[in-house]
């Protein structure tokens, strides 16, 4: 094993000494390897390299990703609904990060609710596209002619433009020698760094084998999604989705949530709920309301698959030199899992840099970002506990419509409910503040005038499917 | 058209933000150019032409006081809005987020100086 940096003189002290504060700082020729190259990998590697230049510090970067996100279908994806939300687009505008037009494949204006008892197209606040449909790979099996370019890639072409190196070798195993941990790959070489950042979601083999390391990194709990792509060639997928991505608060039973994204001559079919399995996915697609928005006898399904969600957090996504990022960590709770790999990830390279890679100095620095995203995942199950009583009654879903439609309507209106669905949908705001929203005289005000209205139908204009 | 594009398209001359009003938003420019110019008493003075990456109104972020240019589209533009809401709540947690927008402020002070210089200069 070889590291790249010889010890100094100030390195010998430090170890008599055992400072902590210069034994886990990273220096000059430090090493630093990243598990995963997804966005949580990219981003982590993307500030590390440019904060450590701006305090002139010189470091070597090793993204482990074997995937190429050129590839179409499987191979090359990283199954996930691909949606970067409207905070998330425009914090990256801030950080100089603006997504390109060949990387999003649909600018989305607007959100639309769909129940059984009518729909209701919710604008963006901001009268503009500022949420991203795209690719995380190079699009669906059978997408090589649709000029993709992956979200992914692009993340990671701009951490290569800052000096990572792409090593594209599956990591097998990972050991620790005198507090360093090694990486073992598949060619049975070894490599030794000063930083392993785990950036490979809940989906990797390499997740499993953090499992068998001596220290307590207990895992996140997770639950299946479905995800299916379906092509219907680009102006007939406009002439049906439009800009919206279509959500649906049906009464099926066992059924969470989903969403139609569309994404040029494709759209992306996603679907969350406890007990996954063909039935259901099959009831979702039948169901009238479904057909009604999106035919999808007339479609064909091109490319589908079943990946683990993340529903929590990590007990502890850190320890000495290691450091567990997006996904593997702490991620939002159904929604902005890529917002929640970039606060995640620069809340780690910003600890590496200037506090440390010790335990300590994640835990004191690091953690808090963590914390802060599971605390608001404790107020985001509240939410979700009570949108799904809202749902499973007609009264209350007619009442959600009614509210939600009238101030759509009403140019100048205060968008209570409407903010309230598209901040739950789109991710757009923390769960806390929607949560103290809806604790606004106003809003329990007009709840109760639709919630009266909604149980004589007859009397009201809502007009229902 | 197009689809895979973010933020708003405004036409040629049409006004994104205007001097004097209020602003709760800074501007991130997607694709195309815009002109900065400022009104006073001698007329309308053009102070920059701003292309795709830069960005505008952030002084709207850090006080309250209204718009001191107006900023035009130059044949289509496309620029997205960034809420002030959205990047104060994200800088309380990542203040190093400011350090970015510090920096094309810290430009402009620089290319403003030498402006000034240079108008020294030819009125000496």
């Amino acid at each position: 094993m070889q590291f790249s940096h010889q010890p100094s003189v100030a390195d010998s002290l430090s170890t008599i000494s055992g400072n902590e504060e210069t034994d886990f700082a990273l220096q000059d020729g430090s090493r630093v390897a990243v598990v995963g190259g997804g966005p949580a990998g990219s981003f982590f590697s993307y500030f590390l390299l440019k904060i450590a230049d701006a305090v002139n510090l010189d470091l070597n970067v090793d993204i482990y990703e074997p995937r190429p996100f050129s590839r179409c279908g499987p191979g090359g994806c990283n199954h996930c609904g691909g949606i970067v939300s409207e905070s998330l687009v425009q914090i990256l505008a801030a950080e100089g990060i603006n997504l390109p037009r060949d990387v999003v494949r649909r600018g989305i204006e607007s959100y639309v609710v769909h129940m059984d008892v009518g729909d209701v197209s919710i604008a963006s606040p901001a009268g503009e596209q500022r949420i991203a449909a795209l690719y995380r790979g190079n699009g669906p099996r059978e997408g090589g002619k649709a000029q993709l370019a992956s979200f992914d890639g692009y993340l990671q072409g701009m951490a290569v433009e800052l000096g990572a190196n792409v090593v594209r070798k599956l990591i097998t195993g990972v050991e620790w020698d005198n507090g360093m941990p090694l990486l073992q790959m598949a060619d049975g070489r070894v490599s030794g760094y000063d930083l392993v950042t785990v950036a490979s979601g809940v989906n990797s083999n390499f997740i499993r084998l953090l499992d068998d390391l001596p220290d307590v990194f207990e895992p996140p709990r997770t639950t299946r999604g479905y995800i299916c792509e379906f092509r219907l060639g680009e102006q007939k997928m406009l002439e049906v989705l439009g800009k919206s991505v279509h959500v649906f608060l049906l009464s099926i039973p066992r059924f969470e949530f989903a969403a139609i994204i569309p994404k040029g001559e494709f759209a992306t079919v996603v679907m969350v709920g406890d007990n996954l399995d063909e039935e259901l996915v099959h009831s979702f697609l039948r169901n009238p309301v479904v057909q009604r928005c999106f035919p999808t006898d007339a479609a064909s399904c091109v490319c589908s698959c079943s990946p683990l969600i993340n529903l929590g957090a990590r007990k502890r996504p850190y320890g000495d030199r290691i450091v567990m990022v997006g996904d593997s960590g702490v991620t939002r709770l159904y929604k902005d899992g890529i917002g929640a790999s970039y606060r995640t990830a620069k809340a780690a390279a910003t600890t590496a840099i200037f506090q440390g890679v010790s335990r300590k100095a994640f835990e004191k620095h690091f953690w808090p970002a963590c914390k802060s995203i599971e605390n608001d995942n404790s107020i985001g199950k509240i939410m979700f506990a009570t949108n799904a009583v809202f749902k499973h009654s007609r009264i209350t879903r007619r009442a959600m419509l009614r509210m939600a439609r009238q101030e759509q309507s009403r140019p100048g209106a205060t968008p209570h409910m409407s903010s309230l669905l598209w901040n739950m949908f789109t991710g757009s705001a923390p769960y806390t503040e929607m949560f103290r929203d809806t604790f606004k005289p106003g809003f329990i005000a007009r709840l109760l005038v639709n919630l009266g209205a909604a149980l004589w139908p007859e009397r009201n204009n809502v007009k229902e499917a | 058209m197009v689809l895979g594009a973010l933020g708003k398209i405004y036409r040629d001359g049409e006004t994104i933000i205007r001097q004097g009003e209020t602003g709760q938003s800074m501007y991130v420019i997607q694709s195309g150019k815009v002109e900065v110019s400022q009104s006073s008493e001698v007329g309308e003075q053009h102070l920059a032409f701003l292309e795709s990456g830069d960005f505008f109104g952030e002084m709207a972020v850090f006080e309250k006081i209204v718009r001191s240019a107006t900023v035009r589209s130059v044949g289509e533009s496309r620029v997205l809005k960034v809420d002030n809401k959205t990047l104060l709540r994200r800088v309380r947690e990542d203040p190093l987020l400011a350090v970015n927008l510090l920096k094309t402020m810290s430009h402009r002070i620089r290319h403003l100086n030498e402006e000034i210089s240079r108008h020294r200069d030819t009125h000496l």
